[in-house]
C-alpha cells in the first residue's frame, strides 16, 4: 500500500483532436479537462459530479490508464498512470454505466470467467470468487443465463461484479446508475455503499445530485473540464444556505431574457428547466433582498404562471457550481 | 504457462461466441458455398487441365481466408462495438495474447468452410477430392488455420487504432485468392507478384494442403506456414505496444 492518497490527480488536462467540415476540413481542438487536481484518501468514496460532457468520464478514463494525459500527472496507488499502466491495471477495478461492456450471447458465468482470467484470478480461485460476487450483487441463481435477456439492472450489477472480480483496491464507477429503474438504482447503491464497507477506495462519476449526497464523502463538481467545487456534501450544501430560490413557470422565454436576469444585482445562477409547453425559470439569489419584483419586471411581456420562493436544495448548489444554463 | 492457458481459454470462449450467432452463421453457410459455385461453373465452362479438385481446394481456403480477413476486423469491430474493447485494453493481461485468441477462433470458424466447400463439391458437381496423404492434409490445413489467424492478429493490431481499419480487411479479401494462388497458380501471375506471395502464408497454406490431398511433400510449406505466423505474430506483438499508446493518445479505443 502506497503512503500518500491512493489517487491523486495534479493539473490533469485532456485535449481532444478532430476536424470539423466535410469537403473542407478544419481542425479542432476540444479542451475536455482543463487542469484537474484532486486527491482520494484510503477507504473514501470520491465523487465527481457535474453535467453531461463536464470531463468527467475523460478524467477516470485518464485514471484507468485508458487515456493519456496532454498533460499534468496522475498518480493510483503510487503508480504513474502513463509510466506505470499495467501496475495500475492490476490494483483497480472499472464499472461503466449503460448497456455495453458485456458479451451478451455467452452467459453471466462465461462472462465472469473470461475477465477473472484476464484479471489474473487464479484457476483454483474462480469458482468461489465468482460464487461470492454474484452472491453480493444478487445475481446468484441467474448466471447460467444469456446476458442478452438481462434487464439493464441486471447487467449493471453483472457489471459490477465483473468490476470486483479481482477484489481491486480501487473501484472506479462511472456513472453506474445511468438508466435503471429507481428501484434498481437504490439496489445498486446500497451495493456500492457495500464496496466501502469492504475497505475499498472508490471514485464515482455521476450527474445525480441525489446520489452523491447519499453516497460520496466527498464531492469534487465539474463544469466545462474544471473542478469549481470540492467538499463534503454538507460543505456544499453551506455553500448556498443563505441564500433564496425563485421558481417562475414561463412561457416561451428567450436566451437574452435569461442572459438579462443573470445580470441583475443579488442573482447568482439562472436555470432553465424545459416542461412540456412552458419553463421553469429557477433563480437563485444571495437573499439579501427581495426580487421577485424585478425579476417579473425583466420578464415584461412574457406569459408568467406560477411564481414561488422556496429554501435552497443541494441540488440548487450543484446549479450554482456548474451554472447550468 | 499463463500465456497458454489465457490464448486457449480465450479461443474457446470467442469460439463459443461465434458459433452463437445466427447471423454469423447464417453467412458462414452462406458465403463458402457461394463462392465455391462460382468458381466451378467458371472453371467447369473453361474446361480446366487439371480437373475440378484443385478449385474445389481453393475455392474451400477462400472460404477460410475471407471469414477471417473480413473478419478479422469484425472481431475487433464487434468489441469496439460491445464496448469490451476497452476492458480488455483496461485488464493487466497481455492485449496481444486476447487478440491472437479472438483471431484464431475466426480462424477455426473458417475451418467449417473448408468441410463446407468440400461436401458442396462432391455432392452438387461430383466433385472428388483425392487425399493422398491424410496426415499431410490435416497438417496442411492447421498450417492455413493457424497462419491466416495470425496474419488477422497483426491486421487486429491496426484494427485498436482505428476503426476505420476494417476496411483493410475488405479490400484484402480478393487480392489474397489470386496473390496466393488459391484458384490460379502463382506462376501465371506478373513476377513482381511472386515475392509477394512467398510473404503471405497462405500461399504456404495453400500449397501444403495440395501437397497432402495430391501427393507431394507438405511438411516444408507447414513449416512455411508456421514461420511466417511466428513473423506475424512477432510483429504484431512489436507494433501492439505503438499502436496502443496511439490510440490512448488519439482516444480511439472507444470509438464504435
Amino acid at each position: 500500500m502506497a503512503n500518500g492518497p491512493v489517487i491523486e490527480a495534479r493539473d490533469l488536462r485532456r485535449t481532444y483532436k478532430t476536424t470539423t467540415g466535410v469537403l473542407r476540413r478544419k481542425p479542432l481542438e476540444v479542451e475536455a479537462v482543463r487542469g484537474i487536481s484532486f486527491a482520494v484518501e484510503q477507504g473514501e468514496l470520491f465523487g465527481l459530479l457535474g453535467p453531461n460532457g463536464a470531463g468527467k468520464t475523460t478524467t477516470i478514463k485518464m485514471l484507468i490508464t485508458l487515456l493519456l494525459p496532454t498533460s499534468g500527472e496522475a498518480r493510483v496507488l503510487g503508480h504513474d498512470v502513463v509510466a506505470d499502466a499495467r501496475e495500475v491495471r492490476k490494483r483497480i477495478g472499472y464499472v461503466f454505466g449503460g448497456d455495453r461492456g458485456l458479451y451478451e450471447r455467452l452467459s453471466a458465468l462465461d462472462n465472469l470467467r473470461y475477465f477473472a482470467e484476464l484479471y489474473g484470478v487464479s484457476g483454483k480461485a474462480q469458482r468461489s470468487r465468482i460464487d461470492e460476487v454474484l452472491e453480493l450483487v444478487g445475481l446468484k441463481g441467474r448466471e447460467q443465463e444469456r446476458v442478452a435477456g438481462f434487464s439493464r439492472g441486471m447487467r449493471q450489477r453483472l457489471h459490477i461484479a465483473r468490476g470486483i472480480l479481482h477484489d481491486p483496491e480501487v473501484v472506479f464507477l462511472d456513472e453506474p446508475t445511468i438508466g435503471v429503474d429507481p428501484v434498481g438504482a437504490r439496489e445498486l447503491r446500497t451495493m456500492i455503499s457495500g464496496l466501502i464497507a469492504a475497505g475499498k477506495t472508490v471514485l464515482l462519476t455521476t450527474h445525480y445530485m441525489f446520489e452523491a449526497d447519499a453516497l460520496c464523502d466527498r464531492i469534487a463538481v465539474i463544469a466545462k473540464g474544471q473542478i469549481v467545487g470540492e467538499g463534503t456534501p454538507e460543505a456544499l450544501k453551506a455553500g448556498v444556505a443563505e441564500g433564496r430560490v425563485t421558481e417562475i413557470e414561463v412561457f416561451g422565454v428567450g436566451e437574452a431574457v435569461v442572459e438579462r436576469l443573470r445580470g441583475l444585482a443579488g442573482v447568482t445562477a439562472v436555470a432553465v428547466e424545459d416542461r412540456d409547453q412552458k419553463q421553469l425559470l429557477v433563480v437563485q439569489t444571495t437573499g439579501e433582498r427581495e426580487l421577485t419584483a424585478p425579476l417579473l419586471a425583466e420578464l415584461d411581456g412574457i406569459k408568467v404562471g406560477r411564481v414561488t420562493s422556496r429554501e435552497p436544495t443541494l441540488e440548487d448548489a450543484y446549479v450554482a457550481l456548474v451554472g447550468t444554463e | 504457462m499463463r500465456t497458454a492457458r489465457l490464448l486457449a481459454l480465450g479461443w474457446l470462449f470467442h469460439f463459443r461466441m461465434l458459433s452463437q450467432s445466427a447471423f454469423d452463421g447464417f453467412l458462414a453457410i452462406l458465403w463458402p458455398l457461394f463462392f465455391a459455385t462460382v468458381a466451378f461453373f467458371m472453371f467447369r465452362s473453361g474446361h480446366s487441365v487439371g480437373g475440378l479438385a484443385p478449385v474445389a481446394l481453393g475455392a474451400a481456403v477462400m472460404g477460410v481466408w475471407t471469414a477471417t480477413s473480413v473478419s478479422a476486423s469484425s472481431p475487433l469491430q464487434r468489441e469496439r462495438r460491445l464496448g469490451t474493447l476497452e476492458l480488455l485494453v483496461a485488464a493487466p493481461s497481455n492485449l496481444a495474447t486476447m487478440l491472437l485468441s479472438v483471431c484464431l477462433a475466426t480462424s477455426t470458424i473458417g475451418l467449417y468452410c473448408i468441410v463446407a466447400t468440400l461436401i458442396w463439391a462432391r455432392l452438387l458437381f461430383g466433385i472428388h477430392v483425392p487425399v493422398a496423404h491424410p496426415v499431410s492434409f490435416v497438417l496442411g490445413i492447421v498450417g492455413i488455420v493457424v497462419t491466416i489467424g495470425s496474419l488477422g492478429f497483426l491486421m487486429a493490431v491496426a484494427f485498436v487504432r482505428s476503426r476505420r481499419a476494417w476496411a483493410l480487411g475488405a479490400v484484402s479479401e480478393y487480392p489474397i485468392w489470386l496473390v496466393c494462388g488459391f484458384l490460379v497458380p502463382i506462376t501465371l501471375l506478373p513476377g513482381w507478384v511472386r515475392p509477394i506471395s512467398w510473404l503471405l502464408g497462405p500461399t504456404w497454406g495453400m500449397r501444403a494442403i495440395r501437397a497432402g490431398a495430391f501427393g507431394g511433400d507438405a511438411l516444408p510449406d507447414v513449416a512455411m506456414c508456421l514461420v511466417l505466423a511466428a513473423i506475424y505474430i512477432g510483429g504484431g506483438v512489436l507494433l501492439l505496444d505503438t499502436v496502443l499508446d496511439s490510440a490512448r493518445k488519439r482516444a480511439t479505443l472507444s470509438l464504435t
